[in-house]
């Protein structure tokens, strides 16, 4: 019994972590149709810059504020001179130019940083919570996983929903012509989409850091998970993100539990070729829209 | 006052427009007529920037639109209002006609001006918060004509806007159209496959065939050439 | 769904007509090989057995190029996880050389088979998936392969892996020699195989399916069984060259299947030439001779040992970004069009292809 609480409870802190990432996936994809599979290398980017940071004695909260920032530029860069270039070209295209990306950094990365995995600080402390007289898989840094994540979301969403700004942002991803025929500048906002997805991706690699060993490729099995939370969040929804990343952070951490960590990627396989084959459609395509 | 100047556009290897040189006036409805793959759409099209032209020069009121993003020309006044009813299906009825004046409103204007476009057209009026998805598509037209409007632009550009409606609504529209542009210095662009409909409501009228100019004159004058219209327009 | 990049048709360069090959392309496939494997003995008998074995590691790769090449550039679909066939390759042969004493031919049919059937397990959610789906799809299984390995090392041996031997050569011959001659011929066959399929029937509804599904399936073509047989024929290429890897380096152990290897197939296989065959020799050059450059390179530039593998990673990479914004149609594509341009020239105007007019009557 105990071993399915603190199971659980690993799993949600995890599933908040690929919710995060796939919070980005899907800000890139409902604003350009693209996976940005270079998502999770760009938080590894970062992350390894606030690890220098720390490093040379920055503040962990400056250190942090900072990264979020430079995953800001670095979305927007990406965006501007990589994916702009291949506008109107095959779907594969972005595909194979994120993926180039993907290597690029960790290739970088590691001639820097070198291949040896270091440590990362935790904002707080990860030994576990004491409840009554039992000590539970759940940290005050799980807490903040927790807390930053939904931060996160809500600030997404009020974004969406209740500014201009977030208007003109969903207006580009439905309809990008109509939307520059009413005086909307599509292309800054798709930018815009791309630098705060790397906010989002930034996030993540700081929350994953520490309890990971943090690498070049520390990110890798990251972005496929939060890739599997995307899509069975239906990829276009920040909501559907959440969900999607608590379901694969609490399958992962089961069969992690039951079966042994080796077989969680293929926990993850499984999981995403199920939710593709329940809703092969459905899955990707808003519902769509009726045409008169 | 618009004034099109030797505009050529191609598709690869085919020519939409060639050479078109014509001109609308302000406080008028200016009819482009023509058959399927005449040009008129990719006219309209190229006025807004959406597709950049071979040669040729479009000026609004002094302005040279041509060079310019699609965006900015919007920003100068045109409304465009594009073929197949360009409503925001995702959005709700009022989100659409917000988006159209965050570029030149402030809150309290927005607010008077989408007020204004409901009492336009009352029947939206009880589908503010509903997504346009759900819409008719009489209702949909009203809603990009609304929208086209709210921004108070100088020139209305308007693909097919009879397309798929009853004849009964297509009177309305048409006759709220002519109730908006007379007396102003609206400048319309009215493209229509259905000639007649175009013509009982334009003032001036262009025949396309081909992407070339087959004529220009009053509409009452091509109403009239019985053989032009046999010829091109088809009644 | 457009392709990435435009495929020319198949080898069919001019010279080829001039040379009064045989006109059915079975026949001419057949001596094409027969040409490529006399020239290549020639160099493989002249070189050291070090150099051989560079030359039969070339080799395997371009089988699993030209399947990956038949996947993406003919029918469209996207695989970032190739590198997970070539493993479940690997591991097949592996395991039979160790448990059983059957011939080569035999294990490799084997390999072939596994990787196929894990294609067709792979192949049939992915008819029901666009590019990117697709590309999260393979690139997950790239990653989630390798630690079952791992899992039950009592099978795969863990981290010292499975040893595999090469079957003895013939006569005098070093054992380097027949290594690559085996790995030469089996890419041959493969690539005469695929020549000929895609001259086929199927090759055609494989093209059309990538250009346009619906009109494919209005034309009569089965676009679901259509894609999942080349996701088959695709995966089986990659199963027969992890064998063959295997074979080279001795021992087979997950560190041989990361994710980069699938990333860097797709990185030779786009510089080659998306959808060409001829074009996956350049890939698979670069494939093998890339870290030996890197590493001298990061000699060069007293980047540390460590460095040098990173290099070649982001060589790679960049490969990728360059080819997909700057010159899509990759090495084949750019030498065919130069080939084009030289003929073109040499044979004056009026002797090349009219220009088509595309105006509407």
């Amino acid at each position: 019994m105990s071993l399915f609480v603190n199971v659980t409870l690993n799993g949600l802190a995890n599933g908040m972590i690929f919710a995060a990432l796939a919070l980005a996936l899907v800000l890139i994809f409902r604003a350009t149709r693209i996976v940005n599979f270079a998502q999770g290398a760009m938080g590894m980017m970062t992350t390894f810059i606030a690890s220098s940071l720390l490093g040379r004695g920055v503040g962990y909260w400056w250190a942090f504020l900072a990264v979020l920032v430079i995953g800001f530029v670095l979305g927007a860069l990406v965006e501007r001179v990589l994916i702009r270039p291949l506008q109107g070209k095959s779907e594969l295209n972005p595909v194979i130019v994120t993926i180039g990306l993907l290597v690029v950094l960790e290739g970088l990365a590691g001639t820097i940083y070198g291949n040896s995995s270091r440590g990362f600080p935790a904002a707080y402390s990860q030994s576990g919570l004491t409840v009554g007289h039992t000590k539970i898989a759940f940290s005050h840094f799980d807490v903040f996983i927790l807390v930053a994540v939904l931060v996160l979301m809500t600030g997404t969403l009020v974004l969406f929903r209740a500014t201009s700004l977030g208007l003109r942002m969903r207006a580009s991803a439905f309809a990008g012509e109509i939307s520059r025929l009413l005086g909307v500048r599509v292309g800054v906002l798709l930018t815009l989409g791309w630098a705060l997805a790397g906010v989002a991706g930034s996030l993540s690699g700081l929350l994953v850091a520490p309890t990971s060993s943090f690498g070049p490729y520390f990110m890798d099995l990251v972005l496929v998970y939060a890739f599997t939370a995307a899509v069975i969040g239906g990829l276009e929804s920040p909501v559907g993100a959440l969900i999607g990343g608590l379901i694969t952070g609490l399958s992962i951490s089961y069969v992690g539990g039951y079966l042994g960590s080796g077989l969680q990627p293929l926990g993850a396989l499984v999981l995403l070729m199920v939710a593709l084959m329940a809703r092969p459609e459905g899955i990707f395509a808003r519902p769509p829209a009726r045409r008169v | 006052m618009l004034e099109i100047q030797g505009l050529s556009v191609s598709y690869g290897a085919v020519d939409a427009l060639k050479s078109v040189t014509l001109s609308a006036r302000p406080g008028a409805i200016t009819a482009i007529l023509g058959a399927n793959g005449a040009g008129k759409t990719t006219l309209l099209r190229t006025i807004s920037g959406l597709v950049k032209p071979r040669a040729g020069a479009v000026r609004f009121d002094g302005d040279e639109l041509l060079g310019r993003a699609a965006e900015d020309i919007a920003r100068l006044g045109v409304s465009h209002v594009p073929e197949g009813r360009g409503v925001i299906a995702e959005l709700t009825v009022e989100d659409n006609l917000r988006l159209a004046t965050l570029w030149c409103m402030g809150r309290r204007e927005r607010q008077k001006a989408i007020e204004a476009t409901f009492e336009l057209f009352p029947r939206l009026s009880g589908f503010r918060r509903r997504h346009a998805s759900t819409l008719s598509g009489g209702e949909r037209q009203m809603l990009v004509l609304g929208r086209a409007l709210i921004s108070r632009p100088r020139l209305l550009l308007l693909d097919e806007p009879s397309l798929g409606l009853a004849p009964l609504v297509t009177a309305q529209l048409m006759a709220l159209l002519r109730d908006h542009t007379q007396g102003t210095d609206l400048t319309v662009v009215l493209v229509e496959q259905n000639a007649r409909s175009a013509l009982s409501v334009s003032q001036d009228a262009v025949v396309l065939n081909l992407g070339e100019v087959v004529m220009s004159d009053e509409a009452a004058v091509i109403a009239a050439d019985s053989g032009l219209r046999h010829h091109y327009l088809g009644f | 769904m457009t392709p990435p990049v435009p495929s020319g048709s198949w080898p069919r360069a001019p010279w080829v007509r001039r040379l009064r090959l045989p006109t059915q392309p079975l026949a001419r496939h057949l001596v094409l090989a027969l040409c490529g494997a006399a020239i290549l003995y020639a160099v493989t008998s002249s070189l050291s057995p070090y150099n051989d074995f560079e030359v039969g590691e070339i080799a395997l790769y371009v089988i699993a190029l030209a399947g990956l090449s038949l996947l993406t550039g003919l029918n469209g679909q996207i695989s970032l996880g190739h590198g997970a066939f070539m493993a479940v390759g690997a591991y097949s042969a592996a395991l039979l050389m160790t448990h059983t004493h059957l011939n080569l031919l035999i294990e490799l049919v084997a390999a072939i088979g596994a990787a196929g059937l894990l294609g067709l397990v792979i192949g049939i959610p992915a008819t029901r998936l666009k590019g990117p789906y697709l590309a999260g799809m393979t690139l997950l299984l790239a990653l989630a392969l390798p630690p079952i390995a791992d899992k039950w090392s009592t099978t795969f041996g863990g981290d010292q892996g499975l040893t595999t031997t090469v079957p003895s050569a013939p006569g005098s011959i070093n054992p380097e020699e027949w290594l690559a001659w085996i790995q030469i011929v089996g890419a041959l066959i493969t690539l005469v195989l695929l020549a000929n399929l895609l001259r086929s029937r199927y090759g055609r509804s494989f093209r059309a399916v990538r250009d346009d599904e619906i009109a494919a399936s209005l034309a009569g073509i089965h676009v679901a069984r259509t894609k999942v047989i080349a996701f088959v024929i695709s995966a089986a290429c990659a199963g027969l060259a992890g064998a063959f890897l295997g074979l080279s380096t001795g021992v087979v152990n997950t560190g041989e299947f990361p994710l980069t290897l699938s990333i860097q197939l797709l990185a030779a296989m786009v510089l080659g030439g998306t959808g060409t065959l001829m074009g996956m020799w350049w890939g698979a050059v670069l494939l093998v001779y890339l870290p030996q450059w890197s590493t001298s390179l990061s000699g060069d530039f007293n980047l540390g040992s460590g460095a040098s593998a990173y290099l070649a990673t982001i060589i790679f990479g960049v490969v990728l970004i360059v080819v997909m914004i700057a010159a899509p149609t990759g090495i084949q594509g750019g030498l065919r069009w130069a080939w084009r341009r030289v003929w073109s020239l040499r044979s004056g105007p009026g002797d090349g292809t009219p220009t088509v007019s595309r105006h509407p009557a």
